[in-house]
């Protein structure tokens, strides 16, 4: 699965969760949330996001439980260019709210020593962090927490899982 | 969800529901042994089946059991097997010299235990040298059913050191974090138990992660990072009573804690809101913290010399990950490793002769030493994700966490190579093994 159709993927799910704002929200959305990315929902939300026509995602109100996953590369921290939109995306949801709080759940893969990797994976939230403020969001709404390679979102000692748990989850906590 | 049990409640589950329990326990212990790979020859000795005086049907242990799985794991000795044995002596006097050279024998190990009491025994041992037909030494120890397994590895203790000259540590614990899928919840405990992997005591149990336990020097508290509440802290757990303190929650990362050899002092990574970590030391009694480094780079995992003077740390300034070391005071860094891109997680021998780090190894994420006198590199493990190096308090031995299939096992390897063991897990992923310091009388 490429990481470009992971990232719509999730923006789908997240505007599915963003959509659903009268339900309840489910506080352990987010960590499921690759999980669920998988066949099931991931396909069906996939075709439904033509029918919606369009990606402008309203701010729903503070209990939209609505979780965004960033990847990235080997032993990187930088931002790649197809996740600009999305960032900015948050950063005017944040800006425009300044009752909204997120926290950045920096992760790694698990390849080389553990706590060093919590370090690659503050340095990961810490680039996400850095691009919400430049664009708006302040600093006492934004928390960073690093989980290093200790809450990998796949289990295998491969490429292809070492790719989805070099992530930040962007978590809206209210 | 955390839970955080104290030893002296797991030993009173353990023992309250009596002797049966206890062996069941001990037959489904997370941790088996393997020996991977021997040292050349095994000295060949024998452990004779120690004699049994007292009002209960059996001894408490099989003490010689005990010894002989101890002497075997050290794999520098072959215990014969029982059924070879022209004798079994009990006592010193029995013992008859010719049977044991005809065996090619060179050591022989005898003793009895007898009960003095309802829950109280005395284990005795003699250690004969068979050529020189003298006994190398003899001792007599107090004993209860819960500490006579200790009593057994103290034992082998003695018998190890007579014969090699090097200090065992059959009698020390070691530490260690497991992760295991529980009906969709991940769950992260922080497990003490006897080095062979036995005696395991679960003392702090998490839905968060745990991670990177330090023992104190005194062996008596544990040190690690807990994820409860989203965040990363520092706590200071009592091994007995199950007592923790809260050292370090400040904003940002809080991490890679240990003490120093006085155990005053605390080395820990703080991040701040910045996320620019960097190696803190914290004085325990006040809480007062001072910044030891201030690159822009990752700077963590600190680890302390032994006269406390040095602290080694893992930074990458220079691009990757090498180890460097700064005074304890502070002052300038000096880069330490140039072999290779990845040096991290440097831990010193408790003789401050070698530091042992996670290497990365064309491709390969293994355990590397490096000798700081002589400059000598040596990698010593064959993993592909091999990682958490840590020393046994004789500088002798090394445990590491590698990986088995999709988990992580323990292995331990002498500081030469020439000696591998792995320690098996029963499902659970099983890393970030420590080993204690020596145990205070």
């Amino acid at each position: 699965m490429s990481q470009y159709r992971i990232f719509l993927i999730s923006l789908l799910a997240a505007i599915v969760a963003g959509c659903a704002s009268t339900s309840i929200p489910d506080p352990e959305a987010g960590d499921g949330s690759m999980d669920s990315s998988g066949d099931g929902s991931s396909s069906s939300g996939f075709e439904d996001r033509s029918a919606f026509g369009g990606e402008d995602v309203p701010f729903e109100g503070s209990d939209a439980a609505m979780t965004m996953i960033i990847y990235f590369d080997f032993d990187q921290s930088d931002l790649k260019p197809q996740y600009a939109d999305l960032l900015a995306r948050h950063a005017n949801r944040l800006s425009n709210n300044s009752a909204a709080r997120i926290r950045l759940e920096g992760h790694a893969d698990e390849r080389g020593s553990r706590e060093y990797n919590i370090g690659l994976g503050e340095r990961r939230s810490q680039a996400v962090r850095r691009m919400l403020l430049i664009q708006g969001a302040t600093t006492s709404q934004i928390s960073t927490v690093s989980f290093g390679e200790e809450r990998p979102a796949a289990f295998g000692s491969n490429e292809e899982s070492y790719a989805l748990n070099r992530r930040v989850e962007i978590k809206y906590l209210n | 969800m955390i839970r955080v049990t104290t030893m002296q409640e797991a030993f009173k589950r353990c023992f309250a529901a009596g002797v049966l329990t206890l062996l069941a326990s001990q037959a489904t212990a997370e941790l088996q042994i393997e020996i991977t790979q021997g040292a050349g020859k095994r000295a060949p000795v024998a452990v004779v089946p120690f004699g049994w005086e007292g009002s209960d049907a059996s001894a408490p242990l099989n003490v010689a059991g005990v010894i002989g799985a101890d002497l075997q794991r050290s794999g520098r000795f072959g215990p014969i097997p029982e059924e070879d044995m022209l004798q079994k002596p009990t006592t010193g006097v029995e013992v008859d010299f010719d049977d044991w050279s005809i065996l090619g024998v060179e050591a022989v190990i005898i003793g009895r235990v007898t009960q003095t009491g309802a829950n109280a025994y005395s284990v005795q041992f003699q250690l004969f040298d068979v050529f020189r037909r003298e006994q190398l030494v003899g001792y007599r120890m107090p004993a209860s059913r819960g500490t006579v397994r200790l009593v057994a590895h103290r034992a082998a203790d003695m018998i190890f050191e007579k014969l090699t000259g090097i200090q065992g540590v059959f009698a020390t614990k070691i530490a260690y974090v497991t992760a295991q899928q529980d009906s969709g919840n991940r769950i992260y405990t922080l497990v003490v138990s006897d080095a062979d992997g036995e005696n395991e005591h679960t003392i702090m149990e998490s839905t968060d992660p745990i991670m990177s336990p330090a023992w104190s020097p005194d062996g008596r508290r544990l040190a690690y990072v807990s994820f409860e509440g989203h965040k990363s802290s520092v706590f200071v757990q009592t091994v007995r009573t199950g007592n923790r303190i809260k050292v370090s929650s400040r904003t940002g990362i809080n991490g890679a804690p240990a003490f120093s050899p006085d155990g005053r002092n605390l080395v820990l990574t703080l991040g701040g809101a910045d996320g620019n970590l960097d190696i803190h030391v914290m004085d325990l009694s006040t809480r007062d913290v001072t910044r030891l480094t201030t690159s822009r780079a990752i700077d963590t995992e600190g680890s302390w010399s032994p006269d406390g003077k040095q602290i080694y740390f893992t930074s990458d300034r220079s691009g990757g990950p090498q180890v460097y070391r700064i005074d304890a005071s502070g002052g300038t860094p000096e880069r330490i490793t140039f072999e290779g891109s990845y040096n991290a997680r440097p831990r010193l021998s408790p003789d401050g002769k070698k530091l042992a780090m996670v290497h990365l190894d064309r491709g390969n994420y293994r355990i590397g030493v490096l000798d700081l006198d002589s400059g000598n590199f040596l990698v010593l493990s064959s993993g592909r994700q091999d990682e958490s190096p840590s020393f046994a308090p004789n500088s002798d031995t090394l445990i590491y966490a590698t990986r088995q299939g999709q988990n992580g096992v323990l292995e331990t390897v002498s500081a030469d190579g020439l000696i591998r063991q792995r320690m098996g897990s029963g499902g659970a992923d099983v890393r970030e093994p420590v080993w204690s310091p020596f145990p205070r009388p």
